[in-house]
C-alpha cells in the first residue's frame, strides 16, 4: 500500500492501483484513473457503469457481477466490453474507487 | 519463457453434462472479463450447449460420477439427474451464475467466439441451424488450429 496523489487528492492504493479507501475517492480522481488506463475521455456511459459499480459496493459490500452489470446497470454487456475492453467489471471498479471484484462471473 | 500474461485462449468443450459444459463456459467468460482474447470450440456432446432444442436441458450425470456422493443405484432412479440439476441451477443462480443458455449468450455478448466442431456436427447430423444465431460457424479441427494460433488451448 502506498500514498499517491491523484488528482490533485491523497490517496491511498494498492500494488495494483486500487483505492484502498473508497471514501477517499472523487470524480476527478476516477477521471484521471480511467485516463491512466487508456480511456481518456470518460462518456457519460461511462460513468453509468462506473457510478452503478460503486453504488452497489457501498450498498452490498461487494462489487456486481458482470452479469448483473450488464442487466441492471443500464448498460448491455456488449457496450460493457466497447466502453471498457480490457475488462469492464475490473477496470470499472479501479475508476470507481473500489476493491477488484473477486467473482468468477 | 517469462511470465507473460495470457493474451488469448481458445477452450474446448467436449462434453455434455452440466459439470462438463460449465468449467469451459466460466473459463471463457472469465478470460473476457480479464480482457483476454477467448474462443469457444463445441465438439462432440459438448454441442448440446449450442443447440437450440438442448442447451435448456442439459443436466448433471448422476451415474458414473462418483463426485456426486451417491450410490450408482441411486444415481439412476429415474428423475434423479433432474432433480439433482435443480439443486445444483438453484445453487448457481444464488451465486450469480447464469443458465447455460445466457451464459452462451453472455460469452458470445462478451466478444467470445463460438464455433461448433465439423466433424461432430456432421456425425450428429446437425446443420448451422441447429444453433444459436451466436454460433459464428461450423469449422474444421484445421481452421480451429488456425484461430487458435498464438494463445493457449485448453480442453476440457
Amino acid at each position: 500500500m502506498t500514498t499517491q496523489t491523484i488528482a490533485g487528492v491523497p490517496v491511498e492504493v494498492n500494488d495494483e492501483g486500487f483505492l484502498e479507501q473508497p471514501d477517499q475517492w472523487t470524480r476527478e480522481v476516477g477521471a484521471a484513473i480511467a485516463a491512466e488506463n487508456g480511456i481518456a475521455q470518460m462518456t457519460d456511459r461511462h460513468w453509468q457503469v462506473v457510478e452503478f459499480m460503486r453504488t452497489t459496493y457501498l450498498e452490498d459490500g461487494s462489487a456486481p457481477s458482470i452479469r448483473t452489470l450488464g442487466k441492471a446497470s443500464g448498460v448491455p454487456v456488449k457496450e460493457l466490453y466497447q466502453l471498457f475492453p480490457k475488462g469492464p467489471a475490473k477496470l470499472a471498479a479501479k475508476i470507481a474507487g473500489i476493491p477488484k471484484p473477486r467473482g468468477c462471473i | 519463457m517469462g511470465n507473460e500474461p495470457i493474451e488469448k485462449v481458445s477452450i474446448i468443450i467436449s462434453k455434455g453434462s452440466l459439470e462438463g459444459v460449465y468449467p469451459g463456459l466460466i473459463m471463457a467468460n472469465g478470460a473476457r472479463m480479464e480482457g483476454i482474447e477467448a474462443n469457444v470450440f463445441f465438439t462432440f456432446f459438448g454441442l448440446d450447449a449450442i443447440h437450440k432444442q438442448r442447451q435448456g436441458k442439459i443436466k448433471v450425470a448422476t451415474v458414473g460420477n462418483p463426485g456426486m456422493h451417491m450410490a450408482t443405484w441411486l444415481g439412476a432412479v429415474p428423475g434423479m439427474s433432474s432433480v439433482a440439476t435443480k439443486m445444483m441451477g438453484k445453487k448457481m443462480e444464488e451465486l450469480d451464475i447464469p443458465p447455460i443458455p445466457e451464459f452462451v449468450e453472455l460469452v458470445s455478448d462478451s466478444g467470445g467466439g463460438l464455433y461448433a466442431c465439423k466433424a461432430s456436427v456432421d456425425m450428429f447430423g446437425f446443420t448451422k441451424a441447429d444453433f444459436v444465431d451466436q454460433v459464428e460457424g461450423v469449422i474444421t479441427v484445421g481452421e480451429f488450429y488456425e484461430q487458435a494460433a498464438g494463445g493457449q488451448i485448453i480442453f476440457t
